[in-house]
């Protein structure tokens, strides 16, 4: 049995600059228009915040990533330097805190950035297996892509949004169908 | 929106659009190799080619094949070690710590600058592998359960904190340029004609969108990434240093050794950045990003750290003077006016001397100037590393022992090896990937370029001439 390919519909609007596409995005939430997401070429400062996404957690994740490796890195030697195998190496104590200094440190700095950058790749579903969604390739050259989905502004007329995209700077506005996740 | 002042020279010239940038970077990656690349390419892999002999006798016979004997244990083989570690600081260096630092003119030279960090530390390792004698007992370097009851690695030894160093430096290199090349690698994907290089570069840029929900959390990730590799660049080098600082060898045991590798490395970093940022920047006629602007700011740093270079060797001379004792203040006499004296001043003149002529702004903005002195320092730096390590160990403290090192055809052709592989790594990436961070340089574009992309536009609906913001008699 075949399973209908539900899609939805968006609204397309492509500008040539950030600042422009800044504004329109200002004019359509005061218009109570509800905006998907914002496609562009390179980070457009504070975008984010205009779009009301919430602020990264990842630093925090970072953090606990970090501070996981170095525990694990203290307590691996002194265990091994300490407890499985003592030796007397230079004269120094067993758990000798100076020398573990540097392999903690470093594994620390490991743990942080691979676990950081993996939890970053997963949760934003960049894997290479995945085909990229594009609202329009040239987000990734030149344009600034405002996606707005049909179906969260039921009550706003299409041809609303589209004026409202037009007036406000957008060079074109086109439709597509994304399927649903 | 970023505000940059007026004053400061644009770092993108010749009006650049964003669609101009895009061009620009990844007409190299779809053009048919360049004949010029194709000459490069071949006399790198020669050079490989006579290095893999080299190294093949060198793992078949052993280290025996080295011009080592019972007194210089370490020649070559760790100069070189140390010499392609502090090549490696500047790639990081420059996505890292000047990104922390705001330093906007970084975009255009990192991708390219972390490509060479991460080709220079591979050289590095194949010297560790190499000096090992038995590379595949290289795995006993870690600490991995074992039949011996468990016999781990020391902990108190600077050279296992060296193992964990380096290969945490290399990981976190890697990533941090794959990172930056993942939105690029999406751009060339939209662009690709061909399906096959649509399918590779599809898988490779991780079904990138640019969506501002991801860019945000991608700035995040490359904020916390250059938090994090800032203390790792400097941690670095400072364990490569206590390779010889915690020793008891007269001219290693140094406390200074930390902070003088760490200004070495950098000030041998942007020499070898230099070198092949100005080739590329040539063959691939990048001088729009890549500008006179650039080349200063990076010959400014050589002249900081150089300097800093210089002080160190001075201070190590007075100290061992200073501290009265009399095996240090011979080794140092022994360095300057020893068997090995050519190497000691072949070192001073190189790093002292040599970056103190950037303090005169023609000098600094001279390419010829610039590509002659990048390469200078990187002899220096060979030297320095050469002097220490060497003339610290050839006269011991039983005069009966005495000895000089000089290097059999293998040391050379090993040292040849690395330079292949380098270069054919550098070029394979300068021929595939994209040299030059695209979506970083179209960030700096509205706000440092000349003339603004607005203004361009504005100017070509008005129907005006552009003219070109920069004069081309300047280069």
């Amino acid at each position: 049995m075949t399973k209908h390919e539900e899609t939805h519909k968006f609204l397309v609007g492509i500008f040539n600059d950030e600042d422009i596409l800044i504004g329109a995005i200002k004019k359509l939430q005061a218009a109570g228009v509800k905006l998907h997401d914002a496609y562009t070429p390179y980070p457009v400062h504070h975008l984010d915040e205009y779009l009301g996404f919430k602020r990264s957690r990842l630093s925090k994740a970072a953090f606990l990533f970090g501070a996981t490796g170095a525990i694990l890195a203290a307590t691996f030697q002194s265990y091994v330097m300490g407890i499985d195998w003592p030796m007397i190496i230079g004269g120094k104590d067993f758990i000798a805190p100076p020398s573990f200094v540097p392999v903690t440190f470093e594994f620390a700095v490991l743990c942080a950035s691979l676990g950081m950058v993996a939890t970053f790749l997963v949760s934003n579903g960049l894997l290479p297996w995945k085909k990229a969604v594009m609202f329009d390739p040239r987000s990734t050259d030149d344009k600034f892509v405002l996606a707005i989905n049909l179906a969260d502004n039921k009550k706003i007329e299409e041809a609303k949004i589209v004026e409202l995209l037009k007036a406000n700077g957008a060079e074109e506005v086109n439709t597509k169908e994304i399927k649903k996740k | 929106m970023q505000y940059t002042s007026p004053i400061r020279e644009p770092l993108v010239l010749q009006g650049k659009t964003y669609a101009d940038v895009t061009e620009d970077i990844c007409r190299q990656v779809e053009a048919a190799p360049n004949p010029r690349w194709l000459g490069a390419m071949f006399l790198s892999l020669l050079a490989l080619g006579w290095g893999s002999y080299t190294l093949y006798r060198t793992w078949w016979y052993g280290i025996g094949e080295w011009g080592l004997n019972k007194t210089v244990g370490w020649a070559w083989d760790i100069t070189n070690f140390v010499w392609w570690v502090g090549i490696g600081h500047a790639g990081t260096l420059i996505s890292a710590i000047l990104l922390l630092f705001r330093q906007k003119w970084r975009t255009s030279i990192n991708r390219a600058a972390e490509a060479m960090t991460i080709f220079a530390v591979l050289c590095a390792g194949s010297f560790i592998l190499m000096h090992m004698g038995r590379p595949w007992l290289a795995h006993w370097a870690l600490p991995l359960p074992n039949t011996y009851g468990s016999l781990w690695v020391n902990f108190n030894s600077p050279l296992v904190w060296d193992v964990f160093a380096i290969s945490t430096y290399l990981t976190v290199s890697i990533v941090f340029w794959y990172m930056g090349l993942i939105p690029d690698l999406a751009t060339i994907r939209e662009r690709a004609k061909n399906p096959i290089a649509r399918f590779i570069y599809g898988a490779m840029s991780f079904a990138w969108n640019g969506s501002a929900k991801t860019w945000a959390r991608y700035e995040m990730v490359a904020l916390v990434l250059a938090g994090l590799s800032t203390p790792l660049v400097l941690s670095v080098h400072t364990i490569v240093s206590f390779d010889f600082a915690t020793s008891v060898i007269p001219g290693w045991h140094t406390t200074i050794f930390p902070p003088y590798f760490v200004a070495g490395a950098i000030f041998s970093g942007f020499a070898m950045v230099l070198t092949l940022m100005l080739i590329t920047r040539h063959v691939y006629k990048l001088q729009a990003y890549i500008t006179l602007e650039h080349i200063e700011s990076m010959n400014k740093i050589i002249l900081l750290t150089g300097s800093i270079v210089g002080i160190a060797y001075l201070t190590e001379f007075f100290i061992a003077w200073y501290s009265g004792v009399e095996y240090e203040s011979y080794c140092f006499i022994n360095r300057a006016f020893g068997p090995y004296w050519w190497a000691y001043w072949s070192m001073m003149t190189c790093n002292v001397i040599s970056p103190q002529f950037f303090w005169f702004r023609s000098m600094r903005r001279n390419i010829y100037v610039t590509f002659a002195l990048s390469i200078v320092v990187n002899i220096g730096m060979w030297f320095e590393r050469f002097v220490i390590i060497v003339t610290s160990l050839h006269r011991d403290y039983v005069p009966s022992s005495w000895t000089m090192f000089w290097p059999t055809y293998v040391d050379v052709g090993d040292y040849i090896f690395s330079f292949g592989f380098f270069f054919t790594c550098f070029f394979l990436f300068a021929k595939f990937l994209p040299v030059i961070n695209i979506a970083e340089v179209k960030a700096i574009l509205k706000s440092s370029s000349a003339p603004s992309v607005i203004e361009k536009e504005e100017k070509v609906k008005a129907g005006v001439k552009l003219t070109p913001s920069y004069n081309p008699k300047s280069e």
